[in-house]
């Protein structure tokens, strides 16, 4: 009798313990800020998505060590969208409503973010979107942490047109918003500098495209026309590969026909043998081989957290790292994770790069960034043959173009819009 | 201080000076204008470090100190560029980096310092490199190396070499420049068409010559470009042909809606990647084998996956193509996951073996040597795919079975075997694919979905269960795809393909080669 009463005793004991230990741990989880992860972790945008998941991982685990944010823990929850542009608006959704993150740190294609701005509008949520990209968009719900065309191409043509006295341009591109509108203003640019429509070319192709004999045929043949020819590509993921290998096969040397790539990063070599390829160009606001001291604990803190010591880093990882960062400001400065008035703190926000420079958030909800030109190296790398003295704010809406040339964004109150008309006065309707 | 130990330096090294303040090989020190500067003042310099100095920078050997002193290594050890004596640097050492005009300059420099090499393969070299950079300067030594050059081949080359130096020039007579117009003419390739091309603004007999040379090399590229589409047709053919034979068996032959053939084809290529690493680590001798090696594993590989694939999925599905179709095409996505996994979602790098890269000019067409292969390659599978079917027992059984299955059971055929061992040598063949896009392709878990569809349209296009129908089909579609594709662009001409096809499906709809008799009423 006694033995029973003792272990009922015992029981009740342990069951209060018990309690009293989960007690805490479900306070515990009711205090952390919770961050979306938006990004595709199979189908065919994994390739690149991937490792900016697992960038964020790493950004919000290193928060936590300093002690999180406003007391409190960060914790991420992540989604997989698997490159389906409809589900990442469901995801999206349900990251905000479900969820209820304080924001969301994804998308890579234009596409996936065009699918889920009308549900972050809605919602009034935070969207850090972290890749290059057309413009021609400001919402107040969005920070544009990649960089917009001017930002990227037009310098890296200034850079072609000055240094390489390149006189003949072939633009060619995957055949999708991005490219079209990128190659739109490229065109209109090329123009202002006095290029004559004879002299420029523009191809474009489906996604994936792997037979480009006669593309790179049709290249050669338009670069022997006796005056300097370089190639802008604005060739997507995949392709690239077969590309360049057929450039490589049929004798192309950066030294007769440079290649300038804006989609083409370190991850993206890495499925290359690099050797032929040495002196082509990619035109980036980071590479890995930028030699200052805080790239340097970026990469060792990324080898480290990835437990790979030979995984690359690149730009839109940068991206993210500059935008988090901007984040964790502007809560600290807002003192709240309530949207709006995070969105309002985080104009004029300013962090560190990892070129040794400064990235601020300007009033169209872009940042600034340095332009970097970068010759692919026999080991997969770029070495930095030229950059901009300063960084460069961002064109949001680009004045090449007829319809956008009078509109700007700016986020601040009064004004507070995205597309504003300088001649009418009017703010444009995207405006809420 | 810094001018101190500058002064200490130039008088160390007067001996090798030509002029004190003119020092191109402390100039490789400096920024890239000061680099391509100091190439072309070496190569005329007559210095006998020029060309190991020159060479060692092209080939990213040349080192450069803290102090700005310059080393070439070589191996373990470090060269003074200067004097070839071997010796310590104090401090580290970065390389100097090149950007596109130095490796212009190097280009020509190695030109201008290899034409006299006794090695005619060198010299051959040296005057392609001067015919890329025309340098007026250059002239001199060209006279010299075309009076002493004994090589038919090189003495031509050199002879364009010097034609393209003499029309860059601004100050050569007009009967030199007049007759430099002709030998570039002769030529006749693009380089010459973009050299001639560049003197529109010369006087007017010049420029006449020069505009009728342009358009005397076009005409003639014009048809050569007829027999280049001809060769990218045929190549673009044998990779769906490659792609989809292993299809006209699975599909062709059995019936069966295979949405998961493209990932055979995608193992096959992991496989490549796999024996190549393996060898590389194992068997460093043999890494330009690779690729063989590959081959019959990646059969090998992808064929056991299509038998297992078979027997624990597809037999069950036997009569219901929707439900193959549907299990197959989730099975598709979840081999590309396992895949992704496994390896990584980037992609893989298959390096090309040296025999396999680079490209022969025949007259105005450039054959690349992976498409070449790949052709061949092609070939040899269909011929061993026809005689597994035409004379080995597996094939007559395999024909017997598809043709009238209960009188082969009958005759005390194994059919489900048969079935399973069917659909292993499809998928076989599919890896076998892979190994060849391997080399032209992405390696990632992506790689089968580009072909799937290009596939079904080849086996649906020649006509279902003819492996002949698969190969005119297969040419049939690369051919007429990159004569489109100039004009109306990839993604148009790949739709105006589609269209072409759907017509001729509604009007002849089992293919160009339709099997007859009782096996397609059955």
């Amino acid at each position: 009798m006694a033995s029973l009463r003792t272990w009922l005793r015992g029981a009740a004991l342990g069951a209060a313990a018990l309690a009293a230990l989960s007690l805490p741990g479900a306070a515990r989880a009711q205090d952390t800020i919770k961050v979306g992860i938006l990004h595709s972790l199979s189908g065919t945008m994994a390739i690149s998505e991937t490792t900016l998941k697992d960038v964020m991982l790493m950004l919000i685990d290193e928060q936590n060590r300093k002690g999180g944010l406003l007391g409190k823990k960060l914790e991420p929850v992540v989604v997989d969208p698997a490159s389906n542009w409809p589900l990442f608006a469901e995801k999206a959704r349900e990251l905000l409503s479900v969820d209820k993150v304080a924001a969301v740190f994804g998308c890579w294609t234009s596409v996936s973010r065009k699918s889920v701005l009308p549900v972050f509008e809605e919602l009034d949520g935070i969207l850090f979107y972290p890749v290059q990209y057309e413009g021609e968009e400001s919402s107040r719900n969005v920070f544009y942490t990649g960089a917009a065309p001017n930002q990227q191409a037009i310098p890296a043509v200034d850079y072609l047109m000055n240094e390489e006295g390149v006189k003949r341009w072939v633009l060619a591109g995957t055949d999708y918003v991005y490219p079209r509108t990128t190659n739109k203003i490229l065109e209109a640019y090329l123009k202002t500098k006095g290029v004559a429509d004879a002299d420029i070319m523009i191809n474009y192709t489906p996604f994936g495209h792997s037979d480009w004999q006669n593309i790179v045929a049709q290249i050669k043949k338009f670069g022997s026309a006796g005056k300097k020819t370089a190639v802008v590509s604005t060739i997507n993921g995949d392709a690239n590969v077969p590309f360049y290998k057929e450039l490589g096969n049929q004798g192309i040397k950066a030294t007769d026909i440079p290649v300038v790539a804006f989609s083409v990063g370190e991850e993206e070599l890495a499925g290359i043998d690099t050797k032929p390829l040495i002196g082509h160009l990619a035109a980036w606001n980071y590479f890995e081989s930028v030699d200052v001291p805080s790239n340097k604990a970026f990469i060792d803190e990324w080898h480290g957290f990835t437990k790979k010591p030979n995984r690359t880093t690149n730009d839109p990882m940068e991206a993210h790292y500059i935008g988090f960062n901007m984040w964790v400001k502007a809560v600290e400065k807002a003192g709240t994770t309530q949207p709006d008035k995070v969105i309002d703190a985080m104009i004029g926000v300013t962090v560190p790069n990892l070129t040794g420079g400064y990235a601020a958030m300007m009033p169209n909800h872009h940042i600034t960034k340095p332009v970097l030109i970068g010759e692919v190296q026999g080991d997969g790398q770029f070495n930095v043959v030229w950059q901009t003295p300063g960084t460069v704010v961002a064109q949001e809406w680009s004045p090449y173009l007829e319809g956008s040339r009078d509109l700007i964004a700016d986020w601040r109150k009064p004004l507070s819009c995205g597309n504003f008309n300088v001649k009418t006065g009017k703010c444009g309707g995207a405006s809420k | 201080m810094t001018l101190l130990r500058v002064l200490l330096l130039l008088l160390v090294l007067s001996p090798f000076v030509a002029r004190a303040g003119d020092d191109p090989i402390a100039d490789l020190a400096g920024n890239y204008d000061d680099i391509r500067h100091a190439v072309d003042a070496l190569s005329v310099s007559g210095n006998a470090r020029a060309e190991p100095v020159i060479a060692a920078l092209q080939n990213g050997a040349l080192m450069v100190a803290a102090d700005r002193s310059l080393w070439i290594r070589e191996g373990d050890a470090m060269l003074d560029a200067r004097s070839g004596a071997p010796g310590s640097p104090n401090g580290p050492l970065k390389p100097v980096r090149l950007n596109n005009a130095v490796r212009r300059a190097i280009e020509a420099a190695m030109g201008n310092l290899t034409l006299f090499s006794a090695d005619p393969a060198r010299r051959l070299k040296a005057a392609q490199a001067l015919f890329a950079q025309p340098d007026p300067a250059a002239l001199p030594t060209l006279d010299r190396a075309l009076a002493k050059e004994s090589v038919a081949g090189v003495r031509r080359l050199l002879q364009q070499a010097q034609a393209a130096a003499v029309l860059a020039g601004a100050d050569a007579p007009i009967p030199d420049r007049l007759a430099a117009i002709v030998v570039l003419r002769a030529r006749g390739d693009l380089a010459a068409s973009n050299l001639l091309a560049a003197l529109a603004g010369q006087p007017p007999e010049v420029a006449a010559a020069a505009a009728e040379g342009v358009a005397a090399i076009a005409r003639a590229q014009k048809i050569w470009a007829l027999a280049q589409g001809v060769f990218y047709g045929i190549s673009l053919g044998s990779v769906l042909l490659l792609a989809a034979s292993g299809l006209a068996i699975t599909f062709g032959v059995m019936g069966v809606i295979n949405m998961a053939h493209g990932e055979m084809v995608m193992l096959g290529a992991y496989t490549t990647f796999v024996v190549q690493q393996a060898v590389g680590a194992w068997l460093p001798g043999l890494a330009a084998a690779g690729v063989l090696i590959a081959i019959p594993l990646a059969f090998i590989v992808s064929g056991a996956v299509g038998i297992a694939i078979e027997r624990l999925l597809i037999s069950f599905l036997y009569g219901r193509p929707l439900e193959t179709l549907l299990a197959t095409w989730g099975l598709s996505l979840g081999l590309q996951q396992a895949v992704r996994s496994l390896f990584g979602a980037s992609n893989r790098d298959v390096s090309t073996p040296g025999w396999m890269s680079g490209a022969a000019q025949w007259g105005g067409v450039t054959i690349t040597f992976n498409r070449l292969y790949i052709i061949i390659f092609a070939a040899f599978v269909l011929a061993a795919l026809m005689a597994v079917l035409r004379a080995t027992p597996l094939g007559l059984q395999m024909r017997a079975v598809t043709q009238n299955r209960r009188m082969a059971a009958a005759m005390g055929i194994r059919t489900p075997w048969i079935d399973a061992l069917t659909f292993g040598l499809g998928s076989g063949v599919a890896g076998m694919a892979g190994v060849a896009l391997s080399q032209i392709d992405n390696v990632s878990p992506n790689l089968g979905q580009g072909y799937i569809i290009d596939s079904f349209m080849v086996v649906v296009f020649g006509g279902v269960g003819n492996l002949w129908g698969t190969l005119v089909s297969a040419l049939t579609l690369g051919i007429v795809n990159k004569f489109l594709e100039p004009v109306a662009g990839a993604v148009l001409g790949k739709i105006f393909v589609l269209v072409l096809l759907i017509l001729f499906i509604q009007r002849k709809p089992r293919g160009l080669f339709p099997l007859k008799g009782r096996a397609v009423e059955a």
